[in-house]
């Protein structure tokens, strides 16, 4: 299929499958029941699953095949989120020539910042991108304030007069895409059940289809390699005639121009954007994000991002009382111990989770939790027949 | 006219004169061995040779073109391909990639974009890293990672990954060092077939007399940063400047 | 002119605070070769030690007053401090007010035991492994030694006192012959680059005149060598990581009094910090320090209204761009030495 392999093919249907169908498959418990906190098919956050999907994506090809390390990658997609808002305050509301924008303001940007690390390499390099997105941290607050709206950010306001199909009656405009609104949803019911198919998610997760299929090319390719190689020896590249540093800065902007993309489809969905998009917390979101899901893998950063996004959305959100009625069957003295232990893990706590996850993965699982997954279900085949030698266990993806 | 001709080439370090004058002629279709003592510069010479330092003074001509001030991927477009003391490959990835990138690199140059293509479909560069890898009795390996291979292995992908550029001239820095016998003659095997059968220049550094002599059409003799002598491997050996140079440092 | 002295003196505490984290995370990085991200966490918890030294001592427990009774007849309850029953009225109410300095003491043995723990238990498997490897797990790391404080402290800073005696300014113009409140610097501020100033004497002392520190200098020029001796070098390199904890532990309880402690000031340090490693040049203990002073003092005279006036904004990225030039155009930093890092 679209010039890949059967293995590729059948990971690009079951990603395809997942994110058409998300809305009911994060949505399995029925309205009202115990259990509907859980459900995470709620627009604002599946357009976030994507969106930070595409974010990690591109991340992963720099750092998953070339193994440098950008601390400052949140600064590309501020950028490009920055670049999106003024194309639909000043251009048009339709979002597409805004993410066309985002994109290439954020590939310009991040060949600059690219071009000057990319001569340093290790702790240097993962330093100097660092110190340029705090620097367009520091400058968006501050005096960049007439382009960036400072500390308040900026928003679509009803002031704005955009050159194309602004809103004529002074009302707020509103993004959309050739006249549909990003926030139009269907909603569906189902028995209790309650699916909200959302115009501005199908949107981004066209694009995180895309991003996704592009990846895969990306890394099936000459280019694939040669990026896998400037990790591998760059003193061997040098001797047999490539240059390393071009292929890493391809990969650089390659991944700039990704950030871009999940900055710009971040302004179509919520028109607005702040600095702290940037700050370097941000850009180490992202780092966690690809290196838990598996860092080098195909699916690894998409399904890290939908992790940390799940938690940071569902899991922080149980409180004691509801761990109280998880625990309620135990005798009291030891549901109050369950929910003691339990408790700083998840909710609130739930950062200390991710940091304890992360550290685990670091250590024990270099390929993330697709690697673990790859080892539980061969170990599973193992068991389950036990007779035929495992031969067919090949690594990454 | 010689395939590679160095004149004149100096470099010091400090005040320490690591190159002095040295004149080289690499005729096409030989192999020409270059040795000396510790210290005779050998090593500096071939870094200048790949670009990797500049020489103080002097000239580098490779088939009529300067290789000075050329950065080391240039000169190996021109045609210079290098085997390093301990193999330098991809460790990382598979034998069968580690053969396609020198492929790839011959084919498009220094840099191409050529991030939508699949592999897959690379035939002719995937059937022409075949038949090296054949040529060098590793196919079976294909698949392998570079890094779980022996160090003999290694040493012949490395000379794979090499010769599949069909370069023009090919630059061996101690191939056989710190191998076993065994090794040392498979390789000076490896190296005779090459040799023989694909008519490839080769320049070689080497320490052990043995690989030498059975491979070396021409040997030049450095001590000191300074060539001694020239000659066909049967005379360097009754040479008496050549018998000082070594002997004078086995007395020391 | 006294504009130029006040810039320097409020560069002087932050510059302080820079070289000692950036002299841990050097002394790590020599020694060890291992890039420390928790290192800023190391030097939070060193300003919670702080907080829970003065926490314990102003424990207490209430006692019945048979003087006076409550608005519903009852003895009205007094605190009681615990210390001052075991020391008396004056000496515990000394104590408590002293708890900030008092916690240095309480701080080194901590912060060596947590240094140890980190190194044995985790930074030891990651001595081979890429750098890249060794900043992810020391990363997560951090997030983990923060959220733990977070649980127990709460995200809100915690204020932290100085003693009473260190409060006020000092009114440094005076000496110079300008008129008085020209140039006020607070006193705990002076006590605290004093203080950092005898703590890196102490460091580099201790590396320069004992045997012990010998073996460590030779063990970061040529660590293999070294091992070659048949000196069991890794042992003293987990000593070496203990003194690193406590440095940077000191370091943070000396500073709780001017940045009230919250669990995510080891982060914000720590990206200044590496930005101070870097620009003094990694590995290079000289380097680090003086980068940290350097950078302290050339941040606060951006911040200056003359110089944001003509650069607005300056103040904001000073450091970062300095860290840029510094890495374009001397890749080894100020004192860096060459093979470091240049992977």
């Amino acid at each position: 299929m679209l010039g890949l392999t059967k293995q590729d093919s059948k990971l690009m249907l079951i990603v395809i499958g997942l994110v058409v169908f998300a809305p009911f498959i994060l949505n399995p418990f029925p309205e009202g029941s115990a259990m509907a906190q859980f459900n995470a098919g709620y627009p604002d956050l599946m357009q976030r699953f994507v969106i930070f999907g595409i974010f990690a994506i591109g991340f992963n090809l720099l750092f998953g095949l070339t193994g440098y390390l950008s601390f400052g990658h949140a600064a590309f997609l501020g950028v490009g989120s920055y670049a999106a808002i003024w194309s639909l305050k000043l251009i048009t509301l339709n979002v597409l020539p805004g993410i066309v924008f985002a994109i290439i303001v954020a590939g310009a940007f991040s060949f600059v910042v690219g071009y000057v690390s990319l001569r340093r390499s290790g702790i240097y390099f993962s330093i100097l991108t660092l110190a340029f997105a705090q620097m367009s941290y520091a400058l968006a607050y501050s005096v960049l304030t007439p382009i960036t709206g400072g500390e308040t950010g900026l928003q679509i306001k009803n002031t704005d007069n955009p050159l194309i199909g602004g809103p004529t009656d002074g009302s707020i405009g509103r993004a959309n895409l050739f006249g549909a609104e990003m926030g139009n949803s269907f909603e569906l019911n189902i028995g209790s059940w309650l699916f909200t198919f959302n115009l501005g998610y199908y949107i981004a997760a066209a694009f995180m289809l895309v991003a996704f299929y592009l990846s895969i090319r990306i890394f099936r390719s000459p280019f694939g390699i040669m990026l896998r190689a400037v990790k591998s020896n760059q003193q061997r590249m040098n001797y047999t005639g490539l240059t390393p540093k071009r292929y890493t800065l391809s990969a650089f902007v390659i991944s700039g121009m990704f950030a871009g993309l999940a900055g710009g489809l971040m302004v179509a969905m919520d028109t607005q954007v702040g600095p702290e998009r940037m700050f370097w917390t941000a850009s180490g979101e992202v780092v966690i994000m690809t290196i838990l899901g598996g860092a080098g893998t195909l699916l690894g950063p998409v399904l890290g991002a939908g992790f940390i996004k799940y938690m940071e959305n569902i899991v922080s959100k149980i409180n004691k009382d509801i761990l109280h009625e998880w625990f309620a069957f135990m005798p009291d003295g030891l549901e109050d111990a369950m929910v003691a232990f339990v408790y700083p893990f998840i909710g609130k706590g739930w950062h200390l989770t991710l940091g304890i996850m992360f550290m685990l993965v670091v250590i024990f699982l270099p390929g993330g939790l697709v690697e673990g997954g790859q080892r539980i279900a061969a170990k599973f085949r193992r068991t389950k027949n036990a007779e035929t030698p495992d031969g067919a266990s090949k690594p990454a993806e | 006219m010689a395939l590679l001709s160095v004149k004149g080439v100096n470099k010091r370090f400090g005040g320490l004169q690591a190159l002095g004058d040295v004149n080289l002629d690499v005729a096409e279709n030989t192999c020409h061995a270059i040795i000396g003592p510790n210290g005779a510069g050998k090593s500096t010479l071939l870094n200048v040779l790949v670009g990797k330092l500049i020489p103080d003074s002097g000239s580098v001509v490779f088939d009529g073109q300067s290789v000075l001030g050329r950065k080391p991927h240039e000169i190996n477009q021109m045609g210079i391909s290098r085997v390093f003391q301990t193999p330098e490959i991809f460790a990382d990835l598979s034998v069968m990639e580690n053969m396609l990138i020198p492929c790839f690199a011959k084919r498009d140059g220094a840099f191409r974009m050529h991030a939508i293509e699949s592999v897959r479909h690379e035939s002719d560069m995937i059937e022409k890293a075949e038949a090296m890898l054949d040529e060098v009795k590793m196919l079976d390996k294909r698949e392998m990672t570079a890094s779980s291979m022996s160090r003999g292995d290694k040493r012949r992908l490395e000379m794979a990954m090499c010769l599949v550029q069909e370069p023009r001239l090919l630059l061996l820095d101690e191939p056989t060092a710190g191998m076993a016998r065994a090794d040392t003659e498979n390789t000076i095997e490896l190296l005779k077939t090459i040799r023989k059968e694909r008519g490839v220049t080769m320049a070689i550094i080497e320490h052990d007399m043995n690989v030498v002599f059975s491979l070396a059409e021409r040997i030049t003799v450095l001590a000191q940063g300074t060539p001694l002598v020239e000659d066909t491997p049967d005379n360097i050996k009754g040479h008496p400047k050549v018998r000082e140079a070594y002997l004078g440092e086995a007395q020391v | 002119m006294d504009q130029i002295i006040v810039q320097i003196l409020n560069g002087l505490d932050k510059g302080s605070a820079y070289a000692l984290i950036a002299l841990g995370l050097t002394l790590i990085f020599g020694t060890l070769g291992v890039v420390n991200f928790a290192h800023g966490a190391l030097f939070m918890l060193g300003s919670f030690c702080a907080v829970i030294l003065s926490r314990l001592l102003s424990s207490s427990h209430e006692v019945a007053d048979p003087d006076r009774l409550d608005f519903l007849g009852n003895p009205a309850m007094n605190k009681v401090f615990y210390v001052q029953d075991i020391f008396g009225e004056a000496a515990g109410a000394a104590i408590m007010d002293w708890a900030v300095p008092l916690a240095i003491l309480f701080s080194i043995p901590v912060m060596i035991g947590v240094g140890f723990i980190m190194e044995r238990g985790l930074i030891k498997h990651f001595y081979k492994r890429p750098h890249a490897d060794q900043i992810l797990v020391t990363f997560g790391l951090a997030i983990v030694l923060q959220e733990i404080i977070k649980y127990f402290f709460g995200a809100n800073p915690i204020q932290t006192p100085a003693p009473e005696a260190f409060k006020g300014s000092l009114d440094f113009g005076v000496f110079l012959g300008y008129e008085a409140n020209a140039i006020m610097y607070p006193y705990w501020r002076l006590v605290y680059f004093f203080f950092s100033a005898v703590i890196i004497a102490a460091v580099f002392a201790f590396l320069q005149f004992t045997t012990f520190g010998m073996v460590v200098r030779a063990g970061m020029a040529d660590r293999e060598t070294v091992g070659l001796l048949g000196i069991d070098i890794d042992k003293r390199f987990t000593f070496m990581f203990g003194l690193a904890a406590a440095v940077a532990g000191v370091a943070g309880v000396m500073y709780a009094p001017i940045v009230a402690p919250n669990y995510h000031m080891g982060m914000d340090f720590l990206v200044l910090s590496f930005v101070v490693v870097v620009v003094g040049g990694m590995g290079s203990l000289p380097g680090a320090v003086a980068a940290g002073f350097l950078l302290g003092i050339l941040e606060s005279f951006a911040s200056m209204p003359v110089v944001v006036d003509i650069l607005p904004g300056i103040n904001q990225i000073i450091i970062y761009l300095v860290a840029i030039v510094i890495l374009l155009t001397r890749p080894r930093g100020l004192m860096g030495r060459k093979g470091v890092m240049e992977d």
